[in-house]
């Protein structure tokens, strides 16, 4: 349980090293560069805000490549195959790829601009398709759509808004003509609302029927196309199949490049690589002929650092210890079982500077209370051994996710334990099998090793009330810890002991009471002294906080003892805390008690011969389900007794986490050859 | 049949359908929120995912304390239960899960919309985010514990 001690290391060398220098620091990955914003005369900072651009732009070429190729030319993934973590290299291949990298980017360019050209085909395809749609309706037409008349005739083509048969639209169209007859008309299409029509007349006539036509609501279709209806359809839908053609080619243009693939990862990162190294240059400030560096590294590396840069680049290295007003980075070191739940301190917080690191002790408590509230033998076996495989499987997984899965693993372990405590495996499934398909009728096959908590709840609320106790006195000792460790003795002992007293002493002025005796169902019989002690500490602990609270307020005595009843008060929030751990008694059941319903739903089927095929499916859907959304409530309401109630007792998150410059690779890892 | 026995089906019955409408709507409204995340960002899927499963509990609470009523009131096989008052201490004891169920189950359902907007905005800070939901939760569990406490210690 420990944060790492942190060094400052105050660098100046020649700036004909920079980059070497910098490029030997991004391998070995253990310092943080710190950046100042440059003041003084004569100090100037490298503007490479346009290379890093240039490389980032790489970066993102190769990367869109790279989703081409995930798209056009799909390799077959396994379910688990996002553990499988990066593709391992060989630095033989990578130096091959870099010294390569024109003639790739090229072949990258070339697979966008591949794509680029496909999505213009799929927008003139999609413009196609509107218009054919458009023309579908004028089909029957023989005319072109802008046919507008011959020498001696005018025509009209386009719609009326009503529904109207030939008839009608003869007579709305040759109303008031001279020659009723020297007018032809048509009904092109019939829609819910409206009618295509062709009128055509003599040109003499032209001005009444537009006339006539246009009271009706007449109108021209939106788009005209230049051709008779059919012929134009048939010209559209072969530039339709042309287009896709065109898309099937670039596609398979891209595809042949998947081979390229391992090439284009290398790059990506090694471009994203030296996007970073340039991001860190642009902030060194330097001279002519010098430039300075600061930065954080772990006080175990510091020596090794500072012998490389001194002895290979002649550089001037100094190594301080952090000052009262710094505050460096944190990065935290457990052993191997604790720094499984370093995860979940850092999504809380990191400890601030000079705090105390709760990974240990957090990570009993962590893997109890999980296996508390999911508490069944079968699920947590289930849960262990699938966190094994993938352990064993994939060695490579990405750091946190491997901390995540080791978690569960051991919570499945936990989760096993409480689970024979209980006397759950699977809910009660061997004693359903047994008296369903076996005609058992004795008791209990799978005895509980402590106690079956729907039998008896209450017994169990008070053990988890007394877990809940423990942990939040355990917080309240680490408080206490700190204090000290601080030499506030005046605060260990007004903020940390008094708590103490007081709480302790109240609950042993309650154990004995009637009222824990009713609910428990057991009462407790203290010797004198111990019933006198209680008293005295938990009168002893209220003088204290009463008094000293406010310590701060010096001579105000009013506003001073004002505050400490006003702390007093706190022991409500003492009281809600404890009650809190009661979900580890009611997620528990739930466990339970749903695994047994699942279990009845599956016997109910009989002993005929589909009956057992029945029960093996509603067990392994039932099971899965239940084991699901408890695990998820199990692992929700553990990170909430940590957060809330344990770390809410002595632990104020706010520490920066230590970014080291180091090589940060998406996609590959560069195995050394030996 | 007794009036017993409609009175204890009474409370398992609400049980079950109140606790479980209130994870319905909550599990309901964090889903469209969650939905709108995935389409901007499929990559957040497994953390809204969790993010909406949360107000899914108070419905297995609710199920949870239904099925301990039907077995302990005979409905499941055993002694049936024939005493009118021992019914209605029955829908008395469903009460709490019932209502706390539907209440905090809706409200839950809205918390995790709001945190489901932060993963959206942060995915780093899914721990916390995951926290505001569960706030709302202790609510149904202290419910769901005095239904289990009432209910096993009714006097048969």
């Amino acid at each position: 349980m420990a944060v790492v001690e942190m060094q400052k290391l105050s660098v100046c060398a020649l700036r004909k090293n920079r980059k070497a220098i910098l490029e030997a620091l991004q391998r070995m990955g253990v310092m943080e560069i710190e950046t100042h914003a440059v003041q003084e005369e004569g100090l100037e900072v490298m503007d490479t805000a346009a290379s890093r651009t240039s490389f980032l732009k790489c970066v993102e070429r190769l990367d869109s490549a790279l989703d081409l190729l995930k798209s056009y030319a799909p390799e077959k993934e396994g379910l688990l195959s996002s553990l499988a973590g990066k593709q391992e290299v060989t630095s033989k291949e990578c130096e091959a790829a870099i010294a390569d990298k024109d003639a790739i980017l090229e072949v990258a360019n070339r697979m966008n601009a591949c794509e680029k050209e496909i999505q213009e085909c799929r927008g003139t395809i999609q413009k196609l398709q509107t218009r054919i749609e458009q023309m579908a309706l004028w089909m029957p037409l023989d005319v072109s759509m802008s046919f507008s008349g011959t020498a001696q005739t005018a025509a009209f083509i386009g719609t009326l808004p009503c529904v109207c048969d030939e008839a009608a639209l003869y007579a709305y169209a040759s109303e008031g003509m001279e020659d009723p007859a020297a007018i032809s008309t048509q009904i092109v299409y019939t829609e819910k609302d409206a009618v295509g029509v062709f009128v055509l007349c003599l040109k003499q006539d032209k001005k009444t029927v537009e006339d006539n036509l246009r009271k009706h609501g007449f109108a021209r279709p939106a788009q005209i196309e230049n051709g008779i209806p059919a012929e134009v359809a048939t010209k559209l839908a072969a530039r339709v199949e042309e287009n896709e053609k065109q898309i099937a080619t670039l596609k398979e243009e891209v595809a042949s490049h998947k081979d390229m693939k391992d090439r284009f990862k290398i790059l990506s990162d090694y471009f994203r690589n030296r996007a970073e190294k340039y991001r860190q240059l642009g902030m060194i400030p330097q001279t002519e002929n010098a430039f300075f560096l600061e930065g954080w590294v772990p006080k175990a590396q510091a020596a090794d650092v500072s012998a490389l840069l001194s002895d290979k680049f002649d550089a001037v290295v100094e190594t301080q210890d952090p000052g009262p007003k710094e505050e460096p980075p944190v990065m935290l070191h457990n052993n191997k079982f604790s720094q499984v739940v370093e995860g979940v301190l850092a999504s809380y917080g990191l400890p601030q500077k000079g705090r105390l690191d709760p990974t240990f002790i957090m990570s009993i408590f962590y893997v109890i209370f999980f296996g508390m509230m999911l508490s069944d033998a079968g699920y947590g076996i289930v849960m262990a051994i699938g966190c094994g495989i993938v352990l064993l499987k994939f060695k490579k997984l990405d750091p946190g996710l491997k901390k995540s899965i080791q978690l569960f693993f051991w919570c499945g372990l936990s989760t096993t334990f409480w689970g024979f405590m209980y006397g759950g495996f699977f809910g009660d499934l061997i004693q359903v099998v047994a008296t369903t398909y076996f005609g058992y009728t004795g008791g209990p096959i799978l005895k509980p090793l402590w106690f079956e908590p729907i039998k008896d709840p209450m017994k169990l609320l008070m053990y988890c009330l007394l877990f809940g106790l423990i942990h939040l006195m355990t917080g309240l000792i680490l408080q206490g810890v700190e204090s000290l460790r601080h030499k506030d003795v005046v605060g260990f002992i007004c903020d940390t002991l008094s708590w103490f007293m007081l709480v302790l002493g109240l609950v042993l002025i309650l154990l004995p009471t009637d009222l824990f005796g009713g609910m428990a169902g057991t009462t407790f019989v203290f010797p004198p002294f111990v019933v006198t002690a209680s008293y005295v500490m938990t009168v002893a602990g209220l003088l204290i906080i009463l008094v000293m609270s406010g310590r701060r307020k010096k001579n105000k005595w009013p506003l001073r003892l004002a505050l400490g009843l006003y702390d007093i008060y706190g022991i409500t929030s003492w009281l809600s805390d404890v009650l809190s751990y009661s979900r580890l008694l009611a997620l528990g059941l739930a466990t339970g008690v749903i695994a047994s319903i699942v279990n009845m739903m599956a016997s109910m089927f009989g002993t005929g011969p589909v009956g057992p095929v029945i029960f093996i499916v509603i067990c392994l859907f039932g099971h899965i389900l239940n084991l699901a959304i408890n695990a998820l409530g199990a692992y929700v309401h553990t990170n909430r007794l940590q957060y809330v109630e344990f770390f809410g007792k002595f632990y104020e998150g706010g520490g920066e986490a230590f970014k080291p410059f180091n090589t940060d690779n998406k996609y590959i890892d560069i195995k050394e050859e030996s | 049949m007794s009036m017993g026995m409609v009175f204890a089906l009474l409370g398992a019955a609400s049980a079950a359908s109140l606790a479980g409408i209130g994870s319905a709507m909550g599990v309901g409204i964090a889903g469209q929120a969650a939905a709108g995340v995935v389409s901007e960002d499929p990559g957040q899927f497994a953390k809204v995912l969790i993010l909406q499963l949360l107000p899914g509990t108070q419905g297995i609470y609710g199920l949870l304390v239904a099925f301990i009523t039907l077995s302990q009131v005979g409905i499941l096989g055993g002694n049936m239960v024939t005493d009118t008052a021992t019914g209605l201490m029955y829908l008395a004891a469903c009460l709490p899960i019932a209502l706390v169920g539907l209440m905090s189950g809706i409200y839950q359902g809205k918390t995790s919309v709001a945190s489901i907007g932060i993963v959206a905005k942060r995915p780093d800070q899914f721990g916390k985010s995951m926290l505001f939901p569960a706030m709302v939760e202790t609510y149904a569990i202290l419910a769901l514990l005095v239904s289990i406490l009432a209910m096993t210690n009714i006097p048969a």
